[in-house]
């Protein structure tokens, strides 16, 4: 029954293999071209000039201006900053921020401490297939609202928000506040909604992003999520917006964030990001067409059913749920015959408890835990959608034979 | 293939686990856990002649550690007194494993509680 050749990756959201394309860029920046970003030197400036290109590429692609990207190390970092920064930098014109019930954790987690911080959090619920409505978010706007968090595309589920609407909704709302400040004119100030900020890590490179069309004032973005190295994401601030740094220091990344560079892994990530923007139209045509002919074949299953929405969703993402059995022994099942997915059923969390997620699009506690996340990716071929496909029945069947409920 | 999370054994016992289903004519039926956490473990068990536990059988619904932990109390009570069957505990089970991880220790506990409760169920029919 094992099958040691075999060996299919499904959890591309969870982190992707990095391109051999990428690799080769950032080779050198590990040996010859070492340099500190600070240094005056040759060593240095070469290693700034890497630095500066690749924040032109990055912001290209999101239609941004490279002195509004800040390299940090990871998206959990750049979410701490993007709602810290923005709350402590603004708290005397309000404490209330605008999240949703289906954040990433370092978004829900960084929230509950800002609570505890004195800010005001408001977590807005999403529809059975997951979806905010900008309405919701134009009822929750108060006058103290600083900051409206809303993630682009769940990791889980995969289902994409109206970002547009909810960015404009933002702009919208006239509150009281000075998006970019004239300095010394005399004009009175333009006054609009609070800051809107996206949590766009699985989003970026698969779904085009433009952050004027959408209106959006702070983006998070990671490399390893997209064939770049771990060790690398991003925040997009938009000219003007009101933010304190997490980390002081020596006045790195506009004094954003102090730390020293790490050139190899932004120079990864840049050319991850010109290698997605090239391909991403042919690859999303190509994930959706396997993407849909897994929903459409798992779906045959009696008794399964697909968690999100069918359309508005991640080209690469399919999350099912299976009635009777539990997901984690499913994962560890499917594991054994060489295909690698996840769940977010209990047993499979250190915490012991169903996907916040799945609770979240209404799902009781006992329907969470026959849950499976498939994730696609570059290296994604239809024939291991094939081979999946024939085994996935077997053992929901065997699973299911064990199980008291599954007669 | 290995498995990093679980022992060699639990992988075995998972994959082909002993004694699961439902028996007939089963005199005692024990059920633990709940839907809501997401591990359900139901034992079968016919007590026959001299308080001995002839046959026995389980149907589980739960995690890898679960099914496995279920699979190796059946192996252990099976032939066994009642008497001697109370007298398993959960590290017994585990030591048949090999080795649980820490989140997985209460499903090796869920175990024993649905061997007691399957027991409870045959002495309490008993004596009515």
């Amino acid at each position: 029954m094992t099958r040691k050749s075999k060996k299919i990756y499904f959890d591309y959201a969870a982190t992707t293999p990095v391109d051999p394309r990428v690799i080769r860029i950032m080779l050198p920046y590990f040996g010859k071209k070492f340099g500190n970003t600070m240094s005056l030197h040759n060593f240095g400036q070469d290693a700034k000039i890497a630095l500066e290109k690749s924040r032109e590429i990055v912001a290209d692609l999101i239609g941004a201006k490279a002195n509004e990207i800040i390299f940090t190390s990871s998206a959990t970092e750049s979410n701490n900053l993007a709602l810290k920064g923005v709350a402590f930098a603004n708290k005397n014109k309000g404490k209330h921020i605008i999240i949703s019930q289906i954040e990433h954790p370092c978004i829900i987690e960084t929230a509950k401490w800002l609570e505890k911080q004195g800010f005001k959090i408001t977590r807005l619920p999403v529809d059975k297939y997951g979806l905010i409505s900008p309405l919701d978010v134009k009822k929750a706007i108060r006058k103290d609202t600083i900051l409206v968090s809303i993630i682009h595309a769940s990791n889980e589920i995969g289902t994409i928000q109206p970002i547009e609407k909810i960015g404009k909704i933002c702009r919208q709302k006239k509150v009281y506040f000075e998006r970019s400040e004239n300095q010394g004119s005399t004009e009175p100030k333009a006054r609009y909604g609070p800051y809107f900020h996206t949590d766009a890590v699985q989003s970026f490179s698969k779904i085009p992003i433009d952050v004027n069309k959408m209106n959006i004032d702070l983006l998070t973005a990671s490399s390893h999520k997209m064939y770049g190295p771990k060790g690398a994401a991003c925040l997009f601030i938009r000219e003007g917006v009101k933010i304190e740094p997490l980390l002081h220091g020596g006045g790195q990344e506009m004094g954003l964030r102090g730390s020293t560079v790490n050139v190899p892994a932004i120079v990864g990530f840049a050319r991850a990001c010109e290698i997605c923007e090239k391909e991403i139209e042919k690859e999303s045509r190509r994930l959706t067409k396997l993407r849909n002919k897994s929903i459409k074949n798992v779906l045959k299953i009696e008794n399964s059913y697909l968690n999100g929405h069918l359309t508005r969703r991640l080209p690469n993402n399919a999350n099912f749920r299976f009635s009777f059995i539990e997901g984690e022994s499913l994962v560890i099942q499917l594991d054994l015959l060489g295909i690698a997915a996840s769940t977010g059923s209990a047993c499979s969390s250190m915490k012991l408890e169903p996907s916040s997620v799945l609770l979240a699009i209404g799902l009781k506690p006992q329907e969470t835990h026959g849950s499976l996340r498939i994730s696609l990716g570059r290296w994604t071929k239809e024939k291991d959608i094939d081979y999946f496909l024939k085994v996935l029945p077997r053992i929901i069947k065997k699973l299911r034979e064990i199980s008291p409920y599954g007669k | 293939m290995a498995n990093n999370i679980y022992s060699k054994k639990v992988i075995e016992h998972f994959q082909h686990p002993h004694n699961y289903g439902k028996i007939k004519n089963a005199n005692g039926i024990g059920e633990e856990g709940s839907l809501v956490c997401g591990d359900v473990m139901r034992l079968y068990i016919k007590v026959g002649k001299n308080e001995i536990i002839e046959d026995v059988s389980f149907e589980t619904m739960g995690c890898a550690a679960a099914i496995a932990s279920s699979s190796v109390m059946t192996d252990l009570i099976k032939g066994k007194t009642i008497k001697q069957a109370l007298k398993i505990n959960n590290k017994d089970v585990i030591k048949k494993l090999g080795y649980l991880p820490s989140v997985k220790i209460h499903c090796s506990l869920l175990a024993i509680d649905a061997l007691r409760a399957a027991i409870n169920d045959y002495l309490s029919k008993k004596t009515k």
